[in-house]
C-alpha cells in the first residue's frame, strides 16, 4: 500500500465501510443470527493487537465487527486469502474497499514479496488485526491445524497482545458452499491475550489448545463460568 | 383519565402492571440496600428483564395489527431459533430448514388477513408435508425421520401454537356484542394468567411443597406448588375474565383452571426437551430468565387451549 488514496477517496471508503457494518453486518448477526457474547471486556479496543478468530463461515468477519464499537471499527481490519477474495475486479474492490480486507497471500510464500506485508503494515499503523490462524474456513464447527503465520508476526511486534476469539455455530449458520444463512443463536466467546513464545511449535501448541477450550466451554462441557 | 388511544380498561390494566413492576423494582432496591452481602445480582436481572418483557408486550398489543403481528411473529422467530439452535440438526438440512423460517411469515399473514381455515391448517397439514418433501430432495436418509420430526416440532410449538395467542387479536366481535373485537384484552388475560400462574406455583411449591410431582423431568414441580398454583389462577380468571373478556363468572374461572393446569403442563414438556438435550436453560437471550422458550414454555400449551375454549364458548 505504497501509493496514498486522496483523503476524499479514503473519506468515501470510510463511509462505504461503516455502511457495510451498520447495513449488512448488525442486521445479520443482531437480528437474523443473534449473539451471546462472553467476556466482551476482553477484547482490545486500541490498536496494534491481533484478534485471533476460528474460521468456519464468511459471517466470522461480520460477526467480528459488530463485536466492536462503530467508533473503532475502521481500526479493524481483517487478514484475508488473495487467491480468493482478489479473483476478479468486483470481488477486489467489495472485499478490500467495502469490506476491509487485508489480502495475504496463502500457501508457499514467494522469496521476493513476504506474504504478511500488510499485516506487518497495519499493526505498525496501530491498526487491530484480525487473523484466522486456521488459513480457511474447513469443516463446519471443527477446528484445523493453526498456520505459522501468527508466529511470524508474533515475532516482529512482540509486544502486541494477541487475543483468541471463539465463535460457536457460524460454519452451521452458513459453512463452506452455502450461499444463505440460516437463523441461529451464536456464542461468542473471547479469551486472555496470549503471550508470544520464541519456540514456534510450542506456540502454535498453544494457540491450538487455547481454541480447543474455548470449543469446549462453548458446547457447554466445560463448567461455564458465571457471567455478568 | 387515558390519554392514550387505547380503550379505557386495557389503559387501566395496563397501569396496574406498571405498579406491579415499580413494586417489584422498589422491592429488589430494598432488599439489596437491607441486605447488601447477599448476592442480589439474579432477581435484579430478572426484574429488568420483565421490564423489557413487558415494555415488548405493550408494544405487541397496544397499536394496530399490523404492528402486534409483526412483534408477535418475532418472538415466534425468536423462540424458532433459540429451539433449532438447541436441537441437533443435519448438515444436508440447510435449505429445508430455511423453508421451515419461512412458515412464520406466511402464518401470521394468514392471521392478518383473518383467514381462520388456512390458519388452522397451515403448519399441521401443509408445512407438515412440505418439508419432508423438501428434505427427501436433498436425499440425505440418514437420520430423517428424527430431523423431520424435530423440526416439525418445533414449528408446532413455537409458531403454531404461538400464533394462536396472536389470532385473539383478530377474532371478530362475539356473540354477546358487550366486547367490540378487542383482541389486546383476550391476549392480555391469556399472558397474565399464564405468567401469574408460573409464579404463583414456583411460590406455592416454595412455601408447602413437599410431595413431588415429576422427580424425573422437573425436581423443583411440588403437588402443593401445582395444587396452590392452579387454584390461584382460577381465582384470578374468575376476578379478571368478566372485565378483560366476554366470558362470564363460570367460565371465566374455568379458564383460569384450564390456564393453570396447561400451563403447568406445557412447562414440564418443556424441561423435559431441555432434559434430554442435556441444558439447563433454552439459551440467554433473557437474563435471569434464561432463553425466551424458558418463559413461553407454559404458552405453547395455554394459548391454543385457551384460544379454542374461548371460541367454541363465544365466537
Amino acid at each position: 500500500m505504497a501509493d496514498r488514496p486522496s483523503p476524499l477517496l479514503r473519506l468515501w471508503h470510510a463511509l462505504l465501510r461503516l455502511a457495510f457494518v451498520v447495513g449488512v453486518a448488525w442486521p445479520v448477526t443482531l437480528v437474523w443470527l443473534g449473539l451471546a457474547i462472553r467476556h466482551r471486556e476482553r477484547l482490545p479496543l486500541r490498536g496494534p493487537a491481533i484478534v485471533v478468530a476460528n474460521h468456519n463461515s464468511h459471517l466470522d468477519i461480520l460477526t467480528l465487527y459488530t463485536l466492536f464499537p462503530l467508533s473503532q471499527v475502521l481500526n479493524v481490519r481483517p487478514a484475508a486469502a488473495a487467491d480468493y477474495f482478489l479473483r476478479n475486479r468486483a470481488m477486489a474492490w467489495f472485499a478490500t474497499r467495502v469490506v476491509g480486507i487485508i489480502p495475504v497471500i496463502r500457501g508457499g510464500a514467494s522469496k521476493s514479496v513476504d506474504p504478511l506485508a500488510g499485516c506487518y503494515d497495519a499493526l505498525a499503523a496501530g491498526r487491530i488485526l484480525v487473523l484466522f490462524p486456521e488459513g480457511t474456513r474447513g469443516e463446519p464447527e471443527r477446528l484445523s491445524e493453526v498456520k505459522s503465520g501468527l508466529w511470524f508476526l508474533g515475532r516482529r511486534f512482540p509486544e502486541v497482545p494477541i487475543v483468541p476469539v471463539y465463535m460457536h455455530g457460524l460454519g452451521r449458520s452458513m459453512g463452506k458452499g452455502a450461499r444463505i444463512p440460516v437463523p441461529f443463536f451464536v456464542d461468542v466467546h473471547i479469551d486472555r491475550p496470549l503471550p508470544w513464545q520464541e519456540d514456534k511449535a510450542a506456540f502454535k501448541a498453544g494457540v491450538q489448545r487455547r481454541f480447543a477450550v474455548l470449543q469446549k466451554k462453548a458446547a457447554g462441557l466445560a463448567d461455564d463460568d458465571p457471567t455478568p | 383519565m387515558n390519554p392514550f388511544p387505547i380503550t379505557d380498561t386495557l389503559f387501566y390494566a395496563l397501569s396496574v402492571i406498571l405498579l406491579v413492576l415499580l413494586f417489584a423494582s422498589a422491592s429488589v432496591a430494598l432488599l439489596g440496600w437491607r441486605f447488601p452481602q447477599k448476592d442480589w445480582l439474579e432477581l435484579r436481572q430478572r426484574v429488568r428483564t420483565w421490564w423489557w418483557i413487558v415494555a415488548v408486550f405493550v408494544l405487541a398489543i397496544s397499536f394496530n395489527h399490523t404492528v402486534s403481528l409483526l412483534v408477535l411473529g418475532f418472538v415466534s422467530f425468536l423462540a424458532f431459533k433459540e429451539y433449532l439452535t438447541l436441537v441437533p440438526t443435519r448438515r444436508a438440512d440447510h435449505l429445508p430448514l430455511l423453508w421451515a423460517y419461512l412458515a412464520i411469515p406466511i402464518q401470521y399473514y394468514w392471521i392478518w388477513d383473518g383467514w381462520y381455515g388456512m390458519f388452522i391448517i397451515f403448519i399441521p397439514v401443509y408445512a407438515f408435508l412440505f418439508l419432508p418433501m423438501r428434505m427427501v430432495l436433498v436425499g440425505d436418509t440418514q437420520g430423517f425421520l428424527r430431523a423431520a420430526s424435530t423440526l416439525h416440532w418445533g414449528l408446532m410449538t413455537t409458531v403454531f401454537s404461538l400464533s394462536h395467542m396472536a389470532y385473539l387479536l383478530v377474532l371478530p366481535s362475539d356473540v354477546t356484542g358487550s366486547m367490540k373485537g378487542d383482541g389486546a384484552l383476550l391476549v392480555l388475560f391469556l399472558v397474565v394468567l399464564t405468567q401469574f400462574n408460573d409464579v404463583a406455583q414456583y411460590l406455592w411449591g416454595k412455601s408447602l411443597g413437599r410431595v413431588k410431582v415429576i422427580p424425573k423431568v422437573s425436581p423443583n414441580k411440588t403437588v402443593a406448588g401445582f395444587l396452590g398454583g392452579v387454584a390461584t389462577t382460577t381465582l384470578l380468571g374468575w376476578l379478571l375474565g368478566p372485565v378483560l373478556t366476554p366470558m362470564n363468572p363460570a367460565h371465566a374461572a374455568l379458564a383460569g383452571l384450564l390456564i393453570g393446569v396447561t400451563g403447568f403442563v406445557g412447562d414440564v414438556v418443556m424441561s423435559a426437551v431441555k432434559r434430554d438435550l442435556g441444558v439447563k436453560d433454552s439459551g440467554d437471550l433473557l437474563p435471569g430468565h434464561g432463553g425466551i422458550l424458558d418463559r413461553l414454555d407454559s404458552l405453547t400449551y395455554t394459548a391454543p387451549l385457551f384460544f379454542h375454549y374461548l371460541r367454541y364458548l363465544y365466537y
